[in-house]
């Protein structure tokens, strides 16, 4: 199934955008600041509707969708998450599982927390828990819902090492299985590291779109983020060593 | 995870009877002599005392849906103006001095109704919470004005008694025929309110996150609207303004429940009725020169130095 924008606008934030995700893909979304990336990201989610364009979840247009159909196919992390209540890390990532009214959803949760390592945390307040934790547990309530499509604002953000892997293998074992990964990222060392595809905005455009080797190519950015770097590790190759 | 609802259902059935016998005329249910029992449990206390479940009730719901919808523990049934809005239907109707025992509830429930048609008048078509409580807030404050220049103008020194004593909010002198307007009304309302759970439970992660997970923000809208609409309107049209209840209540809750907004509106419901049926039964026996403290200011007392505490538990990041 693809997931796809086509000649999408928004005004002064997007600009013509076109381009087809698949399944089975990591996606990164990569740019400076204020170049469209969380834009684009809404749109493909479904929570921003563009002036101009489609957005298409395989045949059908986004919008025709009824929302909880589109939350179960499309899972979403946003960039700022907010908690507004103390409730505990289980019953937050039970949320997760608020687009499908009447399954127990349990063997999901206990999935989820284990992917994120919070087995030992479910019971504790999100007001005592530090914020990787809380960015875990917020990923874990996404990953909960089981969606086709797992759309991700700067997901490694406030990880450490050891649950950044451990969250790109998940990412990665979710795109074995079929799902679209989508994330928008901000170090290009880890969209050249996790991604299959990079796509790079600048000012609302998209002005590549490929393999990271091409897309990231030392051109690109000199041209987008106006610094002369070169990527020094192996395209496409796992930089860190992921826990057995 | 309702913990609470079995623990707060035994109250109610311990309260209910007891508060039947409490009052003015102490009843012993041991002796069948006393005079007028029948008349007094029947047409007295009974509807005062179904009035007050049903009125706490939809106070404590609406104040939990509230809380949930505004993600604020401060956020109270008044800020969508609804109550006010019906407070100035009543104001209306004792300033005209309208005859007809139905006329204050109905002006009440015109004034709440108008206060709903505003508000999603002016509500924008995002559903977007902000603007939605800007736009009650602005209802709010011009159905104060509205009632202050009632008042100012009152034609009578008894209508300007009436207005006043009225706003105190009570459930005094309240028969069937009060329960038949407010029991029916917020049934329905609570219903709407219960329908909104889920949405809320979502909006614990933000607006955006919400629509995420399916939340359509238009509906739950409407659904706010309708639901503290009709709880809201008919407790005020039956017992005038009774404030408080709708903030404490769900932090009364809350710490017994997974803290997830759907899962304290039943509670809220149940322990609102508990509080201003308590409530109300002290007012009745307290003994205070020149008949009965009033409900609304009863509980206005109680309500003061809770919220104070409660603000210094925000200030230590406790709630």
């Amino acid at each position: 199934m693809t997931l796809a924008v086509e000649n999408v606008s928004l005004a002064q934030r997007l600009a013509s955008i076109s381009a087809s995700l698949r399944g089975g893909e990591v996606t990164a979304i990569c740019g400076p600041n204020g170049a469209g990336k969380s834009t684009l990201l809404a749109c493909l989610a479904g929570l921003l509707v563009p002036d101009s364009g489609t957005v298409t979840l395989g045949a059908a247009p986004l919008s025709s969708l009824a929302p909880q159909a589109r939350a179960r196919a499309i899972g979403y992390l946003p960039q700022t998450p907010e908690i507004a209540w103390d409730v505990s890390v289980e019953t937050l990532v039970s949320l997760g599982r608020l687009p499908w009214p009447g399954a127990s959803g349990a063997e999901e949760i206990e999935q989820a927390l284990a992917a994120m390592d919070l087995d030992a945390l479910r019971q504790r307040p999100i007001s005592r828990l530090s914020g990787g934790e809380r960015a875990r547990a917020l990923m874990a309530r996404v990953l909960a819902c089981q969606p086709q499509w797992l759309l991700a604002d700067e997901p490694l953000a406030n990880l450490d090492l050891a649950h950044s892997a451990r969250l790109v293998a998940e990412f990665r074992a979710q795109a074995a299985q079929g799902a679209g990964v989508v994330l928008v990222l901000h170090d290009l060392a880890q969209a050249m590291n996790h991604a299959d595809r990079v796509m790079v905005l600048d000012g609302g455009k998209l002005v590549a779109d490929g393999p990271p080797g091409e897309a990231l190519s030392e051109a690109v950015i000199a041209r987008v983020w106006g610094v002369k770097a070169r990527w020094l590790g192996e395209p496409g190759a796992m930089a860190l060593a992921l826990p057995a | 995870m309702n913990r609470p609802v079995p623990l707060l259902l035994l109250g109610l059935l311990i309260a209910l009877p007891l508060s039947l016998l409490a009052g003015r005329v102490w009843i012993n249910p041991f002796d069948p002599h006393t005079a007028n029992a029948a008349v007094i449990l029947l047409q007295l206390r009974l509807p005062r005392a179904v009035l007050a479940l049903c009125v706490g009730a939809g106070l404590g719901g609406a104040g939990a849906a509230m809380q949930g919808y505004l993600r604020n523990p401060l956020a109270d049934p008044g800020l969508f103006g609804i109550a006010p809005g019906a407070a100035l239907g009543a104001v209306l109707s004792l300033w005209l001095g309208a005859g007809s025992v139905w006329a204050l509830p109905t002006f009440a429930l015109i004034g709440a109704g108008g206060a709903m048609a505003l508000l999603a008048l002016i509500a924008g078509r995002d559903g977007g919470v902000a603007l939605f409580t800007l736009a009650g807030m602005m209802i709010a404050s011009l159905a104060g004005a509205l009632m202050s220049l009632a008042i100012s103008l009152s034609p009578t020194p008894f209508a300007l008694s009436e207005i006043v004593t009225w706003l105190m909010g009570a459930l005094a002198d309240r028969s069937w025929r009060d329960v038949a307007i407010a029991a029916p009304l917020t049934l329905i309302g609570l219903a709407f309110l219960a329908a909104t759970g889920r949405s809320l439970d979502a909006l614990t992660l933000g607006e955006v996150a919400a629509r995420s997970l399916g939340v359509d923000p238009r509906r739950l809208q409407w659904l706010m609207i309708a639901g503290v609409g009709l709880t809201v309107g008919a407790g005020v049209a039956v017992a005038g303004i009774i404030g408080f209840v709708g903030l404490m209540v769900p932090h009364l809750v809350r710490p017994f429940t997974d803290r997830r907004p759907g899962s304290i509106l039943l509670p809220s419901a149940l322990a609102g009725g508990l509080l201003l049926l308590v409530a109300d039964c002290l007012c009745r026996i307290m003994p205070l020169a020149g008949g009965e403290l009033r409900l609304g200011i009863a509980l206005s007392l109680l309500g003061a130095p809770f919220f104070l505490a409660l603000l210094l538990r925000m200030r230590k990041g406790l709630v």
